[in-house]
């Protein structure tokens, strides 16, 4: 890749960043929590998003940037009060930023209407004298620096330069060196240079801080004078310059007499310079700075690999654990003993290695104010997003897959779950619906809540529906969880409710399909009146597995322990034939369909007696309970996931595959497939043998 | 002899825009990510020539200007600021605060090189 373009890469990559701390700095300040330092860090990333623009230029992005950078300074330095309007206006105005970075990012042009629109309004509280200008002129801030002073009249032939120097101390203690100035003098022509020396003291009394030495330079008429300004550019007033034209006159040994110069800065702002020192808020704190930790940027194959090492070093380590306790050796041993420990530290590692992936959910969850923002405008309902648990900690690859279900929650939290304003204040709420976005760890698995205070679920309305759409039978007794739960199964939507907000065709079941592939679970629980919400359950990390080791036709399987609920030896009177092949079960007065896995998979083609077997009892995605019948269960374990796709090639009713201890290759279920499968049609799922 | 240039800026890009211009110019270049990190690099480091950005998070650009010009080892070195500002009032802070020099960004890598060189012995 072209460094440049490496570059602009992580230009945007940052551009991303920045963009959702100023998301979540605005949004403190809306919601009255953000304090000084959170508006230093709102104007920080827009003036980054402006300053790399701006190397790029990408000049619609700077213009806009601009006008933004501009208004939060006013707030920054306290101008203009963070009224609610404002803050919601510079939300609007995030918006838009974002919307322009995609524009530079995609090369195509940004919304500038809308842009020019939100610019207005982010302009039209400023003062009117200041006016929204490109600053950009100047190279070098410092210059140029005009030194203005009485010329002698000029004569026919011109005469060499003058040029005196006398650096004050200040020069030196800001990491001038005056060795600089001559050299650069000397690039200019011949410069014939005297060294007055007459302030220098013995040697007993010198202060190395202190300048005692100061230079007269003749520099060839012919050269331009500018050229010799630029050289004392950044020097400012710490060396009193004088360039002059003309006859020498005696040096005097008062230096302070030579310069009478007025220094002015040019040419934008022609106010006399105040040189006052301003007082500094903020100390350097050196030993709090020496004390911070440094982070490290890590390219993330180099984690996937050591990730996959760690995997192969479990594998390892339980083959040599099984081997050991095979070949008879004594617990007490020593290699047993050096066994467990070695045991001990493969899991520290794995954990450590899964901590490195590990990343806070925040950079979904900021992604989601915008979300609702756009939601709330286009139904018209005033929601309020709180989000709590924004640090927790989950695995990048559960990170990417999260936005999608979470969005759609949200979404219809918003779209089904909260009333209008009017309807709100009728039910005696605040016309504004609350949604709240949490996150945290439960039990080894990150939960992800979606609440609303709205309306809660219509029973009666989605059990008409359900019904209506022959889902369950018009006489079917439902408890208030398993009504609420019908919004998950396929083909159960809203319908009179469909809009382009929730709608897109996408319903819960779609959301609890996504959520299942990634291992997890979504319930919901409602009460009338007073809202719902949604729980998602997901594991840490899609590395390992919390798996049941199972026998089927004599070969090991894995089965999800997310998908299992509960393992039982069905009495033979529970089984009831419904046919030659088929049979349900029944527990606590519900039938489910049994499930012969070794018929499923091809391994045989009748099925075993159930009651001969264990049954485990699952739950697919299309919502429905099934009982899985295999031969044996040997017990639960964590298993390193190794993909099929990726060495092999799919096979329906697999998920993927894992090494055991035994070092034998295991195949994991997919729970799911099986199921639906087998509600479909008979037919067995061949090439599904295990090796 | 070879110099060493150390830069300070909290956007990753602009670190990684200046290394590559420095270092093509044939300088040595360190990173710091904000003033407290460069704080750190310089109890490690002696660089020739500061470049530091002024708005940045923890320890901005005048606190590290001052922190510098408070050591004993980097008193006297060399600091340019490299800024989108270049407001006057903000400026003279700078320069109270002991700046060398100012550069406003976007810069060119011409005038970047130019100026560092200038300020460099």
């Amino acid at each position: 890749m072209d460094p440049m373009d490496a570059i602009k890469a992580t230009y945007f990559q940052e551009c991303d960043e920045l963009l959702g701390d100023l998301e979540q700095g605005l949004l403190a300040l809306e919601l009255g929590t953000g304090d000084s330092e959170t508006v230093n860090a709102v104007f920080r990333a827009v003036h980054s998003v402006k300053g790399g623009a701006g190397a790029f230029g990408f000049e619609e992005l700077v213009t806009f940037a601009h006008v933004f950078e501009t208004a939060l300074d006013d707030l920054r330095s306290g101008r203009r009060a963070a009224e609610p309007a404002l803050i919601k206006t510079m939300l609007r105005a995030a918006d838009v930023l974002a919307d322009f970075v995609v524009a530079a990012r995609n090369g195509t042009s940004p919304d500038e209407a809308r842009g020019r629109s939100v610019a207005q309004e982010l302009a039209m509280a400023e003062e009117p004298a200041a006016p929204i200008v490109e600053r950009r002129t100047d190279e070098f801030g410092f210059a140029p620096v005009v030194v203005e002073f009485d010329l002698p009249a000029l004569e026919s032939t011109p005469s060499p330069w003058q040029v005196r120097l006398q650096p004050l101390s200040a020069m030196y203690a800001k990491g001038h060196d005056a060795i600089l100035f001559l050299r650069e003098l000397g690039r200019l022509g011949e410069a014939h240079t005297t060294l007055i020396d007459d302030e220098l003291p013995p040697f007993d009394q010198l202060d190395p801080d202190k300048s005692y030495l100061r230079w007269e330079i003749e520099l060839p008429a012919d050269v331009d004078r500018v050229r010799i300004e630029e050289i004392f550019d950044f020097v400012g007033d710490d060396c009193l310059v004088s360039i002059t034209q003309g006859a020498v006159e005696p040096a005097t040994s008062t230096p302070a007499a030579i310069v009478e110069a007025v220094i002015v800065e040019a040419p934008s702002a022609p106010q006399q310079v105040p040189l006052v020192s301003v007082p500094l808020e903020q100390k350097a704190d050196v030993a709090a700075a020496a004390a911070a930790s440094p982070t490290i940027r890590v390219d993330l194959d180099r984690v996937d690999r050591m990730i996959d090492l760690v995997g192969e070093l479990v594998i390892n380590q339980a083959m040599i654990a099984q081997r050991v306790t095979e070949s008879g050796i004594a617990r007490s041993s020593a290699v047993a003993i050096g066994l467990e420990e070695l045991e001990h530290l493969t899991r520290e590692i794995q954990d450590s290695v899964m901590a490195i992936r590990a990343q806070p959910v925040r950079s979904v969850f900021q992604r989601m104010p915008r979300l609702v923002r756009e939601i709330s405008a286009a139904t018209g309902k005033l929601v309020r997003l709180v989000t709590d648990g924004e640090a927790t900690e989950v695995d990048k690859t559960v990170i990417e897959r999260l936005s999608d279900p979470i969005t759609h929650m949200l979404r219809n939290a918003i779209d089904h779950g909260l009333e209008g304003p009017d309807q709100r204040l009728q039910a005696g709420k605040p016309a504004e619906g609350v949604v709240r976005l949490a996150a945290c760890h439960r039990s080894g698995r990150i939960v992800i809540e979606v609440s609303d205070d709205g309306k809660g679920i219509d029973r009666p309305r989605v059990r008409d529906i359900a019904i209506a759409k022959g889902l369950i039978a018009p006489e079917a007794q439902l408890t208030d969880e398993e009504a609420d739960n019908l919004i998950f199964l396929p083909g159960f939507s809203t319908a009179a409710a469909v809009s382009n907000i929730s709608g897109r065709g996408v319903g819960m079941d779609v959301v609890k399909r996504s959520i299942q592939a990634l291992g997890g679970r979504i319930a919901i629980s409602s009460k009338p009146g007073q809202g719902s919400t949604f729980t998602m359950s997901l594991p840490l990390t899609l590395a390992v597995l919390d798996g049941m080791v199972v026998s089927v036709a004599g070969q090991t399987y894995v089965a999800p322990l997310t998908a299992v609920l509960e393992s039982l030896q069905p009495k033979p009177a529970d089984i009831r034939r419904i046919g030659p092949q088929q049979a349900v079960l029944s527990i606590r007065g519900a039938h489910v369909p049994l499930i012969d896995v070794a018929v499923a998979l091809g391994l045989r083609d009748h099925p075993i007696d159930p009651a001969t077997g264990i049954v485990l009892l699952v739950e697919s995605e299309i919502g429905g309970r099934a009982a899985m019948v295999v031969e044996a269960i040997h017990g639960q374990r964590q298993v390193v996931i190794k993909s099929l796709e990726a060495n092999y090639r799919h096979v329906n009713g697999i998920a993927a595959a894992t090494i055991l201890g035994d070092g034998r290759v295991a195949l994991i279920l997919d729970v799911d497939t099986i199921i639906e499968h087998q509600a479909g049609k008979a037919e067995p799922m061949r090439f599904a043998r295990a090796s | 002899m070879t110099k060493t240039i150390l830069t300070v800026d909290d956007s990753r890009m602009m670190r990684e825009m200046l290394a590559k211009v420095l270092k093509d110019a044939g300088f040595v270049v360190v990173q710091a990510e904000d003033g407290v990190d460069g704080v750190r690099v310089l109890a490690e480091c002696s660089p020739d020539v500061i470049i530091t950005d002024i708005n940045m998070p923890r320890m901005d650009g005048y606190g590290f200007i001052e922190a510098v010009r408070g050591t004993e080892q980097h008193r006297a070195k060399p600091i340019l600021v490299l800024s989108t500002e270049s407001d006057p009032d903000k400026k003279n802070r700078a320069r109270a605060a002991g700046a060398t020099g100012w550069i406003v960004k976007p810069f060119n890598a011409e005038s970047l090189i130019g100026a560092v060189r200038r300020v460099s012995a």
